[in-house]
């Protein structure tokens, strides 16, 4: 057993931290350097710069204009653009609906739409949650009906539709069949969103930002090859995705950034008459959080190493977002401690509290969904209690 | 980056599995906590002759030559079926000091007999008034006219004190008591004249000693190493010993997680097996989220056990030690909770995994010493 990286991988990682450096429009570094939240303009600024540099989507094949990385220079990358602290892109077309259609979708799907997720030409939103279908997703009611016209006809409601008022198409899960299991009636489609009857209602979260929609079709109107795959096949199709990439889902770049953040703003914070960071209860709080971010960091790095030499994920692969996610939290719980008074300020003007603070108390509020979407923490568990750890139903 | 076994260590590690799991269940373990020794010397010469013992040993002491990885892989195996034989005293504690303080007689003389299997060794560094500051030493150790030493002085609680054939002490040659400077390290045998050696039981089964020196005299080759230059040693002696505690650690805690598992399958109230209960079934996956943890710090530790940079080596095994005390501490609490009354009954197993992980956590380091030096090290605030 070695935890270092071979010549080639340390290489490559020296080549895209240069690539990324050099990349970064000068606004997008200052924010960066303080952590500050990125507007949706400049998310999909940065996801021209990467296309440019044709690396969008790391893990898409070389032939629909991946880079054709290997799973190691993968997580390099990805550890790279975390460290920087670099926009996030958005997941839905090159994560989601992207890798969804290479596997699943016809040639003309594909030419269609692959070539302008991955030139940020058109942006993607995900039409899963419902009002009465979160964690029972299978329960969704939005009703696609055959027009016997060559359309479906889209009636119902979407929410959490996150940065949907930015959106040129939404991938839906529809109910196509009524009876029997509810799993076996979903089927999904692609739709653009300036079609007739789809209405988008941004709301505001706690964190302060309009992250999420409503999203109402009435009477929306589909081409019928706009279905993906096979009819009522979507809930397999969807469920397919979950397993990609999961050696990136820890988001173990953006915790190790978040601690050295914590140091910073401890450094910058006083307590008895001395920097807070140099206090010992405080430091070893700073250490614990740290240790377990190791511990997650080794859980994932098991990952990586088995995904390279071409293995199934192991069971440690499962606990990354469960764990993943509640680090983050404990990262803003962290710093928010530490901020004391400052972290009362909400929204002012520069200057008000120091510019590394500004945007932890929104992110503070935002990361509790962490633990919500993608499959809530919970559900998580159901899934490891039924499928590794093998407990009776 | 790799974390297979190459064929080596999986042949190895099959061997010791196989024979933890067929010749040292956990009945084995309870036989022996009520003897005197509390382990088996003829099983210990098994392992010496197996090659068990001197894996992380040089050729020239019968050893094969490899390092802390093979040792605390054989350990991992060891923790699953509690097995009694002090390998983690006898190998990496004691083991450790004498291979990187020892000149090559004394490893002849001392080393390669615990290979061998004919002996045991452990590590005699405990003082009440230490902690865990292995430095802090008040033992004291005055070289006579002729050249040999004489020692005076207590060690507490030392594991295998009791039936060690040389014991690894040590002791302050100059300086003042919490100096890094002037700590020396002696090979004691039982027989000198002035050592006291007062049995005793530790909580989790296993047996120790109370050491009293009281004007021990030990000839002038009983000293490791330089005199006053034994920090460096008995340090990377304690962390093998760190290492070896969270790969034994490991080994541990996948057997609860499994007990309790298959506890939460078998056992049915309201007419249904209650690990049909969400709650219960929750519980069982945090666990199986801090055994992995606990796991892949332990890798972590095996790995890094070795490293040549002392701050790296000691940021990666004070993480895993932590991580063995916390996600440890949980998955074995509640392994206990999960079982319900039979839990807390000495007849069940789990208790005696549970009391194991609190020594395993205790030793070398316990989670608030780990803490603290893991924020001391270098790199800890790079923006100093």
């Amino acid at each position: 057993m070695d935890m270092t990286y071979s010549p080639e991988h340390e290489a490559f990682r020296r080549e895209v931290r240069a690539g990324l450096r050099a990349a970064m429009p000068a606004a997008l570094r200052a924010k960066a350097e303080v952590d500050a939240h990125f507007e949706h303009d400049e998310i999909m600024q940065w996801h021209r710069v990467l296309a440019s540099k044709g690396w969008v989507a790391p893990h898409w094949p070389a032939a629909y204009g991946g880079p054709g990385w290997d799973s190691t220079r993968r997580f390099i990358f990805a550890e790279e653009l975390e460290a920087m602290g670099a926009p996030v892109l958005s997941p839905f077309g090159v994560s989601m609906v992207g890798p969804l259609l290479i596997q699943f979708g016809n040639e003309q799907q594909k030419a269609r739409y692959l070539p302008k997720i991955l030139s940020g030409e058109e942006v993607w939103c995900q039409g899963y949650s419902e009002p009465n279908s979160g964690s029972d997703l299978a329960s969704l009611q939005l009703r696609a009906v055959d027009d016997g016209a060559g359309h479906f006809i889209l009636d119902g409601q979407k929410t959490w539709t996150t940065y949907a008022q930015y959106a040129d198409h939404i991938f839906v899960l529809a109910r196509t069949q009524p009876e029997g299991k509810p799993q076996a009636g979903i089927s999904f489609i692609l739709c653009d969103m300036k079609t007739p009857g789809i209405t988008v209602k941004p709301f505001l979260t706690t964190g302060g930002t309009p992250a999420f929609c409503e999203t109402w079709f009435e009477g929306v109107k589909v081409p019928k090859e706009n279905l993906v795959g096979e009819l009522n096949q979507g809930w397999t199709y969807a469920k397919a995705l979950l397993g990609h990439e999961r050696t990136l889902v820890a988001g173990v770049g953006i915790s190790s950034r978040m601690i050295r953040r914590i140091k910073l703003i401890a450094k910058d914070t006083w307590l008895g008459g001395r920097p807070l960071l140099e206090d010992a209860g405080y430091r070893a709080k700073i250490a614990r959080l740290e240790i377990q971010l190791e511990a997650l960091k080794m859980a994932n790095y098991r990952t990586v190493a088995a995904a390279q030499l071409g293995h199934a994920p192991g069971p440690e692969s499962s606990i990354l977002k469960l764990r993943g996610t509640e680090i983050q939290q404990a990262c803003f719980d962290l710093a928010m401690e530490i901020m004391g008074h400052d972290s009362l300020s909400w929204n002012n003007p520069e200057g008000t509290i120091p510019a590394r603070e500004q945007s932890i108390a929104p992110q503070f509020n935002y990361i509790r969904a962490a633990t919500i979407y993608a499959g809530s923490n919970e559900i998580q568990k159901n899934i490891i209690a039924k499928f590794i750890l093998g407990l009776p139903a | 980056m790799n974390f297979e076994l190459s064929d080596d260590q999986k042949l190895l590690v099959d061997t010791v599995q196989s024979f933890a799991r067929k010749d040292s269940p956990t009945t084995r373990f309870r036989e022996l906590r009520a003897t005197e020794e509390g382990f088996d010397r003829g099983v210990w010469r098994q392992m010496g002759e197996l090659g068990w013992l001197g894996v992380m040993f040089p050729e020239a002491v019968g050893g094969a030559g490899l390092g802390v990885q093979e040792a605390t892989l054989v350990l991992e195996q060891l923790g699953a079926t509690l097995v009694p034989e002090p390998y983690l005293e006898s190998v990496l504690l004691a083991g450790t000091a004498l291979l990187h303080a020892g000149s090559d007689a004394q490893q002849q003389r001392w080393l390669a007999p615990m290979v061998a299997g004919e002996t045991v060794l452990t590590l005699a560094h405990t003082e009440r008034q230490a902690r865990f500051d292995a430095f802090d030493v008040s033992t004291r150790a005055e070289r006579r006219a002729d050249g040999s030493w004489l020692l005076t002085g207590e060690k507490t609680l030392v594991p295998v004190g009791h039936a060690a054939d040389a014991l690894i002490v040590s002791a302050r040659t100059n300086g003042a008591q919490r100096d890094l400077d002037g700590i020396s390290l002696f090979v004691v045998e039982p027989s000198a004249t002035g050592l006291e050696r007062q049995r005793l039981e530790f909580m989790d089964g296993h047996k120790g000693a109370t050491l009293r020196l009281r004007d021990v005299i030990v000839p002038p080759d009983a000293l490791l190493g330089e005199a006053g230059q034994g920090w460096k040693s008995l340090e990377l002696a304690l962390d093998h010993g760190a290492a070896g505690t969270c790969a034994e650690g490991a080994g541990l805690l996948r057997a609860v997680l499994e007990m309790t598992r298959h506890y939460l399958t078998e056992r049915k109230q309201f007419g249904a097996p209650i690990g049909s209960f969400q709650a219960l079934q929750h519980r069982c996956v945090d666990m199986f989220v801090e055994v992995e943890l606990a796991k892949s710090t332990a890798i972590l530790a095996m790995i890094k056990a070795s490293a040549a940079d002392v701050g790296e080596r000691q940021r990666a095994l004070s993480a895993a030690k932590v991580t063995l005390a916390t996600s440890g501490g949980f998955v074995v609490r509640q392994a206990i909770q999960l079982h319900g009354g039979i839990g807390v009954t000495d007849e069940h197993d789990v208790g005696l995994y549970f009391k194991r992980h609190h020594t395993l956590s205790t030793l070398c380091g316990d989670e608030q010493y780990h803490v603290e030096r893991f924020a001391r090290l270098p790199g800890f605030a790079p923006l100093d």
